[in-house]
Parts: structure tokens; sequence; C-alpha cells
């Protein structure tokens, strides 16, 4: 018993330095596992989470069609480098940016036309869109067979320009990209934007009655969580040097999903704990069976059931979900 | 413009109300749960998936296609009221969001547990003998096994019209659908009226599952873009509407149906589109209440 207490403060300092805190464990993350192409993994999906739990956590509001913005700034970079041959890194990221966060704000628009368990239903179902609109235009997106052909290029930064052909080198440009978001997470959390998100989501009529624009906010919210999840994307797309086409397809929405309740929704680390378990978990069980999902699926549900506050939540104390109606 | 002879176009209007009929059943069981529940089924496409699986089982081990069709069903729902006992009963009273997240997971294992079974290579069923070949309507051929499904569909739909409409039960069930809290209010269990209706609810998807799997096939994965496009049905219909489930459930039919003959490509998007147009018209759906759960 003499560990919970240690356990607590060193949570509990994560928790109050978010910002700092990624950037130091996450230094030395890729050393910590068993092989280094699992941390970038870990770093992009924690990321996607991240994005998705801005969303759902924060704001209230479940997405099952996050595929849709990670596939849009995934095939955004993709297209822009390997179709159009911008022949600049830089630029590749701004248009997977540029394309997830218009994806985000057109059907956010269309979504946010109703809420509650309606809001999931239609957010899936306009990702299932975007798929089958990507299956349909092989001659941008490769169709089934994904798009191919992202060439490797040298990050460029002022007169110096830098090779990320190193599975380390490739990691800490993802470090420096996903850490520039995680503090402009907690920037936008901690704005009077960030605290009328949470307000909505404690109570919507209070905070219509405080004058607050609710859709206006929440449309905002969503462009924010799509471009989290495009950022993610479009990294992807340079990590693998390949869109496959289910980064579009609904196993997509439902990883994220998975992964954000596993670490524990509407918290701020919950995502990153999430992802890493998630992966790591997939990469050992596959080892002995075909079919891990079942057991993930199976660990997910007995989350839902008994542990909603998630890994990390349990850890800080689960503020948000509780134990409501046990 | 483009010759169209007129037989084939009949016969696609009857194929578009064949696929309509799918997703009536299984809107309809989605709707039921939903509109009495609050609960959203994201298991029902593997409820559906079973019912296919169920259906080739009991047909190899019977020889009977009947026996089948009677008891695929029956099995779903018996499966139904286990996961409603045992697993949503847990969440009442938690986020409607519990429940749909709860039966995703278990859409995984269902998935999964199936290819474990029987396999990760799709299944055959064959149509009974007796519709194996096509029928002369005078007007068209058609697929007598086609013509049937909507007879049976028909045939159910009645009869759920029926209890809903002229029994106790069913009565109860539209009230506590309307107004759950004044129904306990007047001393009734409602707590197995939602047992009950979530077996009828998945068993439906069962026997949609079953009447689906000598056209469409049968593979664990048959149900997860089934699911979605009923979720799509419901929308389009108005969320609890049974009478929305149907109409937007014929409608979609339609809609596939006949974009799968002038442009099959955008026939999985026509979907959508059509959903996407309904939302911007009338956001509550066609038959829809505004204010359900919001």
């Amino acid at each position: 018993m003499s560990g919970r207490p240690a356990v607590r403060a060193l949570t509990g300092w994560v928790a109050a330095h978010p910002v700092l805190s990624f950037f130091v464990f996450f230094a030395i993350f890729p050393f910590l596992l068993p092989y280094k192409a699992l941390a970038t993994q870990v770093l992009i999906f924690g990321l996607f989470a991240l994005g998705f739990n801005l969303l759902y956590g924060y704001t209230g509001l479940l997405s099952f069609g996050h595929a849709a913005y990670y596939g849009l700034g995934a095939y955004g970079t993709g297209i822009a480098l390997a179709k159009l041959q911008v022949g600049s890194l830089w630029a590749g990221l701004g248009a997977g940016l540029l394309l997830a966060a218009a994806g985000g704000a057109v059907i956010g628009f269309f979504c946010l036309q109703r809420r509650g368990i309606y809001f999931a239903m239609l957010t899936l179902a306009f990702a299932q869109l975007l798929y089958f609109i990507a299956f349909h235009l092989p001659d941008w997106t490769g169709g089934d067979d994904g798009l191919r052909g992202i060439p490797q290029l040298k990050l460029g930064l002022g007169a110096s320009s830098l090779s990320l052909d190193s599975t380390l080198g490739f990691y800490y440009f993802s470090y420096a990209l996903v850490g520039l978001a995680v503090a402009g997470l907690k920037r936008i959390l901690d704005s009077p934007f960030g605290a009328v998100l949470q307000a909505i989501r404690e109570n919507r009529d209070r905070a219509v009655a405080c004058g607050y624009d609710v859709n206006r906010v929440r449309l905002l919210s969503f462009v924010f969580s799509a471009l989290f999840a495009g950022l993610a994307g479009s990294l992807d797309a340079l990590r693998l040097t390949v869109v496959p086409i289910e980064a579009l397809y609904w196993t997509t929405s439902g990883q994220v999903v998975m992964m954000t309740l596993l670490g524990g929704a509407g918290t701020f680390f919950g995502p990153f704990v999430g992802a890493a378990t998630f992966l790591v978990l997939e990469d050992r069980l596959s080892v002995f069976t075909e079919s891990w999902p079942l057991v993930i699926g199976a660990i997910f549900s007995a989350f839902v059931l008994f542990l909603p506050s998630g890994i990390w939540g349990t850890l800080t104390g689960g503020l948000l979900h509780g134990h409501q109606g046990r | 413009m483009l010759e169209i002879p007129l037989s084939a176009l009949t016969a696609q209007v009857f194929t578009g109300l064949v696929i309509g009929m799918v997703f009536v059943l299984l809107a309809i069981g989605l709707s039921l749960i939903f509109g009495l529940m609050t609960v959203v089924n994201f298991a029902h496409g593997s409820l559906y998936m079973l019912g296919a699986y169920f259906g080739v089982f009991l047909i190899g081990l019977t020889g009977n296609f009947w026996l089948g069709l009677v008891l695929a069903p029956l099995m779903v729902g018996a499966l139904g009221l286990l996961i409603e006992r045992v697993l949503i009963r847990r969440l009442y009273g938690r986020s409607p969001d519990d429940p749909l997240l709860l039966t995703f997971g278990l859409s995984l294992i269902l998935v999964e547990g199936v290819k474990l079974v029987w396999g990760k290579i799709g299944l055959t069923l064959d149509p009974p003998r007796a519709f194996a070949g096509a029928l002369n309507l005078g007007f068209m051929t058609f697929p007598a096994y086609r013509l049937f499904v909507i007879v049976v569909t028909a045939a159910v739909l009645v009869g759920l019209w029926l209890f809903l409409a002229r029994t106790n039960v069913g009565l109860i069930i539209r009230a506590g659908s309307r107004d759950p809290l004044m129904v306990r209010a007047l001393g009734i269990d409602l707590s197995r009226i939602w047992l009950l209706v979530f077996g009828i609810g998945t068993a439906l998807a069962g026997l949609a599952g079953i009447l689906a799997g000598p056209m469409r096939g049968v593979y664990a994965e048959m149900g997860v873009t089934m699911v979605i496009e009923s979720f799509v049905v419901v929308v389009v219909g108005g969320m609890g509407s049974l009478v929305g489930a149907v109409v937007a459930g014929i409608l979609m039919g339609q809609v596939v149906g006949l974009t799968t003959f002038f442009a099959p490509k955008l026939a999985e998007i026509m979907v959508f589109v059509v959903m996407a147009v309904v939302l911007l018209v009338r956001p509550s759906g066609l038959f829809g209440e505004t204010g359900l759960l919001e």
C-alpha cells in the first residue's frame, strides 16, 4: 500500500503540468518500448485520440466518424505530395490540415443539426459517405489499393534541411509537432472558449441562458477536433508513405473511440494512455491469435461497464463520469 | 435520352422493394428499441449476421429451410434477451452514449466470434426448393424467392402492427415510449417490457439476416454496412417512429435499387446524399417528433 501515495503524487503532478510532462515523458518513450516504430504510432494515434477527446470528453459530443478527418488529413497530404508533387513537406502537411478543417466544418454543420444520440449516427454516416467517395475516385485516392508513392522528402527548416529517413528521426519530428498540438490543446482548454465548451457539456440550457451561442461554439470545437485528427492522419501518411483506404473506414473511427475510452475520456492524458494501451495490446495479442479484435472488444466492453473513467481517469480520480447510476 | 425497357425498370423497382424490406426489418427493430429504451443498438448488424449464420447451421442440421426460418430469428431474439438482461440493463440511468459504446464492443466480439466458429470464408445459403426459380408475372419475370421475401416481410409487419395496436402489451409498449414515468406511476413493471422489446427487435434483425442470406451471401462482415445504412434509414424516417422506419426503409430501397440501375457507382453514395437533404429540409426526419432525447 505504500506505493499508493507516490502514484497519486506522480499522476497529480503530471495532471498539473501536462505540456511539460508530455515533453519529458515522450523524449525517452521510444527507449521504453520493444521497438521504436511503435512509439511513433502511439504518438500519432495519441494525437488522433486527443482530437476526438476534445469533442467527446470536453464538449460531450460522441463522434463515431472521426476516421473522416484523419483520412482527409492523410489524403490531403498524400495527394499534395504524390499527385500534385508540391515538393515541400510543410506544404503537404498544410494541405492535409486544410482538407481536414474544411471537412470538419461542412460535416460538423450537418451533424450539429441534431444532438444527442443522433449526432453519433450522423457522424458515422458522413464518414462512411467519404469512404465510398474515396473508393470511387481511384485517380486521386488510389481507390481500393490505397494511395501509394508518397515521396520521403527532407524537412526544410530555413536554409538547412533534415532527413527523416530513420525511425528515430521521424519519431522526434512527430514528437515536436504533436508537442505543439498538445500545447495548443492546453491553450484552448484554458481559454474562455474552453470554459464555455465544458459549461455546455455540463449544462447546455444554463450555457444558453448565459447568452452563449451553443451551436457556434460546438462547431468551432468540431473543427478544432478535426484539425487534430487531420494532423494525425497527415503524419501517418508521411510515416507509412501510403494512405490505405481503411484510413477512412468506420473501423478507424471505432479505434479512436476505444483508445480514448480505455485511457479515459475527458482527461488530458487519457488519449495517449489509451493509444499506448491499445497499440501495445494489439501488438502483443496479434502474435498469439488472429482474433485479437475479440479480446480488445471484450476489454473495451468491460471498461464501458465497470471502469467508465478509463485507466488514466481512474488513476487521477475520475472526475468526469464517477459511478453514476451504479 | 437513353432507351430503357419498361420491364427491366419494373424488375429493378421490385429489386429495390426487396432491399427496402430488409432495411425495414432492421430499422423497425432499431427504432422500436430506441423509442422505448433510448438505446442505440450498434450490435444490430451483428445480430442480423448471426441470424444468417444460425440459419445456415439449422438448415444444415435439419435439411429444412422452414425450420431454420422460424428458429434462427428466435435464437437471435433469445440472445437479445440475454444481452439486455446481463449487459445493457446495467447502463440504464447513465449517458445514452454508453449503451451505444457497449454494443459497439459487443459487435466486435460477435463478428470475431463468428469467424472463430465458422471460419473467415463466407458461406452460402440456398433458397428453399419451392422458390428456387423465377416467376412469370405477366409483365415481367422475377426470382420467386425475392417475391417470397416481400410477402414474408409484409406479413410480419402486419402482425407487428396488430400486436402493437390491438393487444394490451402493445398498448403498454406504445405508452412506454411516450411517457415512461407515467407508465411506471400506473404500476406497470417496464423492465419486463424493455426485455420483451429488445427480444422482438433483435429477432427481427435475425429474420432480416436469414431472409437476406440467400440473396447476399453469408459472411461475418455482412452486418457492418447494413447497420450503418439502417441508422441512415432510422434518421431519415425519424427516430423512434415505426411508420417512419417503414416508409424510409422502402424509400431507401428504391434509392439503392434505382441508382444501381442508372449509375451503379453512385449506389452506395446516394443513400447518404438523400439523408443529408432530408436533414436540411426536415431535421427531425420524415415522421420524427422534435425533442426526443436531445
